[in-house]
């Protein structure tokens, strides 16, 4: 193999250059390439977006049809009927992130650097949850969690039940359609977004600079702090990222796990849309949440300093 | 006091453990819940070891059909986003054109939208149109949501590659579409698999978008979300069960697969 590659008198640094020269025609091809798929982005994407801005600005029924006439009222109704859903959808969100990474965190550190042999199969488990219909495994914790059994019982013999009713987060004995079942049910169902990006970057650290902080004699925690923790942001920032947006927007767990007092802005889009079919106010609060999450992501990625990230 | 030792070692290997826990619990209820003959319509409580879901799965009613459309609307939407995806991943390492941040940021941004955004936008397209909700806008949409993914893990695979070794296949006289097929295309192969396994398990089980762009039409998620309102069937946690242990087998066989050909090399 070695032989062959050093055939060519001056090997070419930039790939793209050999392949491309001696064929004219072939500076079009990168076009063909993106052509198909990026039409499918522009029409299915890009443009359902323009639409949905339309939509929400506009004034009718279903019977008479809609118009654009520019009511761009739809909006401040919209947050003042649901202010309480949108801050519900951060609340929960943020507290299933910050739950996803403290619970991420030492698994993801656990198959970086403890799990020796063991670490494919540990991350097979991690990904393994994903194989059955995430619908039915979300069902399964309204056994887990039901009324009486095992986990609420432990719990509240634990008293941790009296400290969660005290700040709202479950209602006395019960901890199925309260804030605190919605919210274990999206750090279950993000947890795995988190574990694999920690992962993939505490992989990457070499494990020859936690020997040297530790001949500088600084303790495990101290090494912690000062050197894996703060190499490790790359992954921190995109997991919580990648567990936050689709959280705020989920209402799937606040329908199943939750009640009439845990609906999130995803419940309401998902009712108006579907059920209601008050399209304008559907549409409105559908662009509002997608301005929202492009602002606190745009700002979060800019005071994290990584950028480059996307 | 070695115990307290051990155990401060080790707190991040218990913590990790009880992590893993969590995530596992809900896959082993299913499965134990799978064997339930419940009172009831709904299968919440453990009543007694039955093992008649296992011996007739398909026995209830529209669940094996709903199962079927799911597995041949991933099937399409897998062939879809993969051909695309790979087109857009090949020219956006190989080449150099106009507009790339353009490109870049269109490909990002969907795996950056909340999902119920995308599917409330795409269904007002599709009222606008007036299209017909079904097969076809469910299809649609399910191209338009894996090909970000596809484009990232194909990218990743082609950007790691030699390309001495195209120029090598190029010096031996093979023509373009020889080198791309005999040699191109084989180191990429892992890439476009692994984009196109990621498609299909989104596809699979995507619930949001599907829920908002399939009109009358009931995927496999669409009839788990309609009997969580009118009572879970047994089969239900059949179906889950089963998935995983095939899934789970096909992961270990390809590892296997994959040792004995690195101990070849």
């Amino acid at each position: 193999m070695t032989t062959v590659t050093e055939t060519p008198p001056a090997p070419p640094l930039t790939p793209g250059k050999e392949t491309r020269k001696p064929r004219k025609r072939g500076r079009l091809v990168p076009y063909w390439l993106l052509l198909p798929g990026l039409l499918w982005l522009v029409v299915f994407f890009a443009l359902p977006m323009v639409y949905q801005a339309s939509t929400s600005i506009q004034t009718g029924s279903l019977e008479d049809g809609f118009k654009v006439t520019w009511h761009f009222a739809t909006y401040w109704d919209a947050l003042a009927d649901y202010w309480p859903q949108f801050l519900r959808s951060v609340l929960y969100a943020g507290a299933a992130t910050i739950l996803c990474l403290a619970l991420g965190y030492p698994l993801a550190y656990l198959i970086a650097f403890r799990a020796g042999r063991w670490r494919n199969v540990v991350l097979i488990l991690v990904i393994a949850p994903f194989f059955t219909s995430f619908l039915i495994r979300t069902l399964a914790w309204k056994t887990i969690l039901s009324d009486g059994g095992p986990v609420v019982s432990a719990l509240n013999a634990l008293h941790v039940l009296d400290v969660t009713s005290w700040i709202g987060m479950t209602d006395g004995n019960r901890v199925l359609a309260t804030p605190l079942a919605v919210i274990c049910g999206l750090t279950y169902n993000f947890l795995p977004f988190m574990i694999l990006p920690l992962y993939t970057s505490l992989e990457r650290i070499d494990g020859r600079l936690h020997e040297a902080a530790g001949d500088l004699y600084a303790t495990p925690a101290t090494t912690f702090r000062k050197v894996t923790f703060p190499l490790s942001m790359p992954g921190v920032v995109s997991g919580t990222l990648l567990t936050f947006i689709p959280a705020a927007g989920d209402y799937v767990n606040a329908d199943l796990l939750g009640s009439t007092d845990t609906r999130m802005v995803g419940n309401v889009i998902q009712t108006q849309f579907l059920r209601i079919l008050d399209y304008p106010t559907a549409a409105a609060l559908s662009f509002i949440l997608m301005a929202a999450i492009l602002i606190m992501v745009t700002v979060y990625i800019r005071r994290s300093g990584t950028e480059d990230l996307v | 006091m070695p115990f307290v030792r051990w155990l401060r070692r080790n707190l991040v290997v218990i913590a990790g453990l009880i992590t893993l826990g969590y995530l596992l619990l809900p896959n082993l209820v299913v499965t134990v819940f799978s064997f339930n003959k419940p009172k009831g319509r709904f299968n919440y409580e453990w009543q007694q070891f039955s093992l008649d879901a296992w011996t007739n799965p398909c026995g209830v009613a529209d669940m094996c059909g709903s199962l079927s459309l799911s597995l041949q609307i991933a099937f399409w939407a897998t062939i879809g986003a993969t051909i695309l995806g790979t087109m857009i991943a090949f020219a956006l390492v190989r080449y150099r054109f106009r507009a790339r941040g353009a490109v870049n940021s269109l490909i990002f941004l969907p795996m950056a939208m909340p999902e119920v955004v995308m599917a409330a936008s795409l269904l007002t397209l599709f009222l606008n149109m007036g299209a017909q909700l079904g097969f076809w806008t469910i299809l649609i949409a399910h191209i338009m949501f894996c090909l970000s993914f596809v484009v990232t893990a194909v990218k990743a695979r082609v950007m790691s590659m030699d390309p001495r070794l195209e120029q090598a296949a190029q010096d031996l006289y093979a023509g373009p579409f020889q080198t791309f097929v005999r040699v191109t295309l084989p180191i990429a192969a892992p890439g476009i698999a692994a984009g196109a396994l990621l498609a299909f398990a989104l596809s699979f089980d995507d619930f949001i978008i599907t829920n908002f762009n399939a009109g009358s039409t009931v995927t496999f998620p669409m009839f788990v979300w309609g009997s969580a309102q009118r009572g879970t069937p047994v089969q239900i946690n059949v179906i889950g069960t089963a998935m995983f242990i095939v899934a789970v087998l096909l992961v270990l066989a390809a590892m296997l697969v994959g040792k004995r050909k690195n101990k070849a090399v």
